[in-house]
């Protein structure tokens, strides 16, 4: 069943230079339990698809969409009353996203205090309950201390104890592994994985990583330039790319190709925010750019669930 | 005119505006004061605190001065207090902000304490106890007010020095050889000075509001030469029955700091680059 | 740990800060004035008054010899005698030091009750009409000269409106008819103790106009600190991430951001206590309010200069120790203050 269905959803955020397109038609189609992946190159406007869900755009940011529904609500006017309820957010840096002043302790209560109607004694062991359930080993301890106490792996576990005490169903976790050791990382996405199946979570990752997506995900959509290019299953996805942008992305991972390869780096960068695109986003970039590409946006392709936008015929792909 | 509204936005041109006004008015005081010579302390008894007419725009002192020419005189004495303490604080602090800066170490250390222990004192009262050692006068109560004011500015330049200190040039003319005298007045104190001076220009309003304290608990300038913060406690005898004595005064001294504080936040806005509204 | 060296270092330096104090406190009244002896010998001496004014003072000695005998007699408490009245300094100071301290800390109390919660408002209306007159009174606060605002306030308050009193510190039929016995030495302590509620009342009310006059700057201050403080706070990730919680407007603003510009206030504590402390020689003579102000204010007149030594280095002191306490609590609130 579709829990988030995004048709079109594009923000826009006025400057006195012009307005900024962070976002400029993305589709999204997730469904209840599993675990979405949202990829691209930094600027390609993922970390504001989520903040659209959330209500948390810039100060006078436009936002736009066909359709932008959680589970039959419109999120262009339950934004704000959804967040926190049913949609958590999961941040890149969990030092930043947790207060320096308070104690875990204060921190975990506020949330319990802002959703679930208990009395002190219990939202003190419901917060330890939950502390315990992202697998920190001595949650009382935990509770008593600041964040710069903890290692940044406990504090992203506390960051997701906190999204879980909201209640929120939905997750929006964005890089929750940048700023962690690969082997810490690793075993935040475990957790998250477990969360998913044992309570029924859906979660939308966000990501600049394909270890990533092919560790965590079930299905994954690729961003460029503020579009949605390609979307599928995860195995659909890495082992048949669609779109030539998949492809270079998957091309420069640092274990692809034959030993000794160089890094197939993606040639030049992606367009400024600013300028609007008449074709492809990609083809000034792609090597098998054809003349159609940079006039016309391009057609859908589809392989049963696995669809992307390109020019180039299902076949070349 | 444009560019300078651009860039200060409104409040801050029209404050400089009543700064440079006063400056004018200082400069023109014998040509423009409606009575000069009682401006210049000439007792009129005959007319002794009569209410603002037209005769006497902001009426008349208890010597039957016109209030309006003593404060015209009186903008002489302000403006130059203000950038008298400023100027000699700049003097002292200055030298040693850039000496601490350049050289760290221990001379860093010691000079560093030794401006922590003028700043360990409330500022006032420590120009109230040297006004106080020194006597009442004008240069005297200048150099009261710059002996708690030159810390500011030495702790200012010396954070500006640690910028410059390791940028490549002046390594570069120290592995060279050049001189430490050398290169402290060809490469630093130009780049230094410039924010200090925007500092300094500023800190004229609070320093001339520092000496108005002072004059009003008499230990600025000697009668019969024209103050405001004089004016202000002459005043208070006859307060609030003859309201004008200590409120003209009192207000000019309110509307040229306080031209002064608007521009300094002007200006403090506007650095980065003209300040986006928030929708 | 490193709490306890912070704290141990910054006694230190404080330590280190008085001394130089005491030091320059001494130059300043011993050194500088020309004749010490003439002013200690009493109106027209005769040359034999003034030599033997010289010996008392023990002028004659080498000046590190002085320094140290001054510098002793202020560290126990002697600060010898007034040359006008001839009294102890020590035990004018009983009295004055407690009206002059509750002066400062009921205007600091006023100051941050006044500044803070308007600075959050206007950051939370950045831009917005509240932001600009918050933002323009504040302005004008620091602009305004305390002596002129205490008049003001006067004539608005104490003449025009009749609502509260003119000056001084208790109301005549008090302090004459029916004296508070002196404990603490703070009026509405010392009322509470006699479990008097009338004079608590009357010494509230004439706390108010000269405290407002005090705390109008301070606050003013506080308001843009705060105001700065919150906006870049606001900014930051874990308030975004407080929202995406789900937590209320309210809660957010006073119970997240609010503590962490926790700095900004406790620096505006320590300024705007210091500001009472001089302001106090301004507010003090236009209230009639028997503090050290006053005090200090009518020995410049008469160049009694033991008197101005002994209120410089008790407010002196009162102040560094007060930037001591701020700084040690701010380590406590926010214990990164301590590992830089």
């Amino acid at each position: 069943m579709t829990l988030l269905d995004v048709r079109n959803l594009s923000v826009s955020i006025p400057t006195p230079e012009g307005d900024v397109h962070a976002v400029r038609s993305v589709d999204l189609s997730i469904e209840r339990g599993e675990i979405h992946g949202v990829i691209g190159e930094s600027g390609c406007g993922k970390t504001m698809t989520g903040m659209a869900m959330l209500g948390l755009v810039p100060q006078g940011a436009r936002i736009a969409a066909d359709r932008f529904h959680f589970d039959g609500e419109d999120l262009s006017e339950n934004a704000s009353r959804l967040r926190g309820r049913r949609i958590g957010l999961i941040s890149q840096d969990p030092a930043a996203a947790l207060n320096p002043v308070l104690s875990i302790a204060r921190q975990m209560d506020d949330v319990l205090s802002a959703h679930r109607d208990m009395p002190r004694q219990t939202r003190h062991a419901e917060a330890a309950a939950l502390l315990a359930a992202t697998g920190l080993p001595d949650p009382e301890k935990v509770l008593k201390s600041y964040p710069h106490q903890l290692s940044g792996g406990m504090q992203q576990r506390v960051v997701i104890a906190q999204a879980l005490a909201t209640g929120a169903d939905f997750l929006i976790a964005d890089e929750p592994t940048t700023a962690l050791d690969v082997s810490v990382g690793a075993q935040v996405l475990a957790l998250l994985r477990r969360l998913v199946s044992e309570r029924g979570l859906t979660v939308l990752m966000i990501t600049h990583d394909m270890d990533v997506i092919a560790e965590a995900c079930d299905r994954a959509t690729v961003l460029y330039a503020g579009r949605s290019v390609e979307t599928g299953p995860v195995d659909d996805v890495l082992r048949r790319p669609g779109h030539p942008y998949t492809r270079a992305l998957l091309a420069a991972l640092p274990d692809a190709g034959p030993h000794g390869a160089r890094l197939a780096a993606i040639e030049g960068s992606i367009p400024p925010p600013r300028i609007a695109i008449a074709g492809c986003a990609f083809a000034p970039r792609c090597p098998q750019a054809m003349l159609v590409c940079a006039a016309e946006p391009p057609p859908m392709r589809a392989r049963a669930t696995h669809r992307w936008l390109c020019h180039l015929p299902e076949d070349a792909a | 005119m444009k560019r300078l509204v651009h860039r200060l936005g409104w409040p801050g041109t029209i404050a400089l505006a009543i700064i440079l006004l006063f400056v004018l008015v200082a400069i023109l005081a014998p040509w423009i004061a409606p009575y000069p010579t009682q401006g210049a302390g000439a007792p009129n008894v005959a007319a002794k605190l009569s209410q603002p007419s037209a005769n006497y725009w902001l009426g008349t002192d208890h010597l039957g001065r016109d209030i309006l020419s003593r404060i015209i005189y009186g903008t002489r004495i302000s403006l130059t207090n203000g950038v008298l303490i400023v100027a000699f604080s700049l003097l002292i602090g200055l030298p040693v902000g850039l000496a601490a800066g350049y050289f760290g170490g221990w001379v860093d250390e010691a000079l560093m304490r030794g401006t922590d222990v003028f700043l360990a004192f409330p500022a006032l009262l420590l120009a109230v106890l040297m006004a106080a050692a020194l006597g009442p006068g004008f240069l005297n109560s200048i150099i009261a007010v710059a002996v708690t004011w030159w810390p500011w500015y030495a702790r200012l330049a010396r954070a500006e020095v640690l910028v410059l200190r390791g940028q490549p040039y002046v390594e570069a003319a120290r592995l060279a050889g050049v001189s430490h005298q050398r290169i402290i007045i060809r490469h630093i104190l130009p780049a230094t000075g410039r924010p200090l001076t925007v500092q300094a220009a500023l800190d004229v309003g609070p320093a001339l509001l520092t000496a108005a304290a002072l004059s009003f608990l008499g230990l600025g300038v000697l009668p019969p030469t024209a103050d405001w913060g004089q004016m202000v406690d002459a005043g208070r005898k006859f307060f609030p029955a003859r309201w004008w004595y200590s409120a003209m005064p009192g207000m000019t001294i309110f509307i040229i700091a306080l031209a002064f504080s608007v521009l300094g936040d002007a200006l403090r806005e506007r650095k980065g680059g003209p300040a986006r509204d928030a929708a | 740990m490193e709490l306890l060296r912070y704290i141990l270092r910054r006694t230190v330096l404080s330590a280190f800060v008085v001394v130089g104090v005491t030091f320059l406190v001494f130059v300043v009244a011993q050194v500088v004035p020309s004749d010490p002896a003439a002013l200690y010998a009493g109106p027209r001496p005769t040359a034999e008054q003034i030599e033997k004014a010289r010996q008392e003072l023990n002028l004659d000695a080498p000046l590190p010899a002085r320094f140290a005998t001054f510098a002793a007699a202020m560290a126990t408490g002697d600060f010898g005698v007034s040359y006008k009245s001839r009294r102890l300094i020590a035990e004018d100071l009983r009295s004055y030091l407690p009206a002059t301290l509750e002066l400062a800390v009921f205007s600091t109390g006023l100051a941050l009750l006044i500044g803070i919660p308007l600075g959050v408002l206007a950051a939370a209306r950045q831009g917005k009409w509240p932001d600009r007159l918050g933002s323009f009174s504040s302005i004008a606060a620091v602009a305004m000269p305390t002596f002129f605002l205490a008049m003001i306030l006067q004539l608005v308050f104490a003449q025009w409106l009749g609502i509260l009193p003119l000056s001084g510190r208790l109301s005549r039929e008090i302090s004459i008819s029916a004296p508070l016995p002196m404990v603490t030495g703070f009026n509405m302590i010392d009322a509470l103790l006699a479990g008097r509620i009338d004079a608590f009342g009357n010494a509230l009310t004439h706390l108010i106009l000269p405290a407002l006059t005090l705390a109008s700057y301070p606050a003013g201050v506080a308001m843009r600190l705060t105001r700065s403080a919150m906006i870049e706070i606001l900014e930051r990730r874990h308030v975004a991430a407080a929202r995406a919680l789900g937590l209320s407007e309210p809660r957010i603003l006073f119970g997240h951001a609010l503590p962490n510009a926790m700095g900004p206030a406790l620096t505006v504590i320590g300024l705007s206590f210091a500001y009472a402390l001089t302001g106090a020689v301004l507010v003090e003579i236009i209230f009639a309010w028997p503090g050290l102000g006053r005090y200090v204010s009518e020995a410049i007149l008469a160049k009694d200069f033991p008197v101005i030594a002994a209120v410089t280095m008790v407010v002196t002191i009162c102040y560094v120790v007060m930037n001591l306490m701020i700084d040690i609590a701010q380590a406590l609130v926010d214990p990164r203050v301590a590992l830089s």
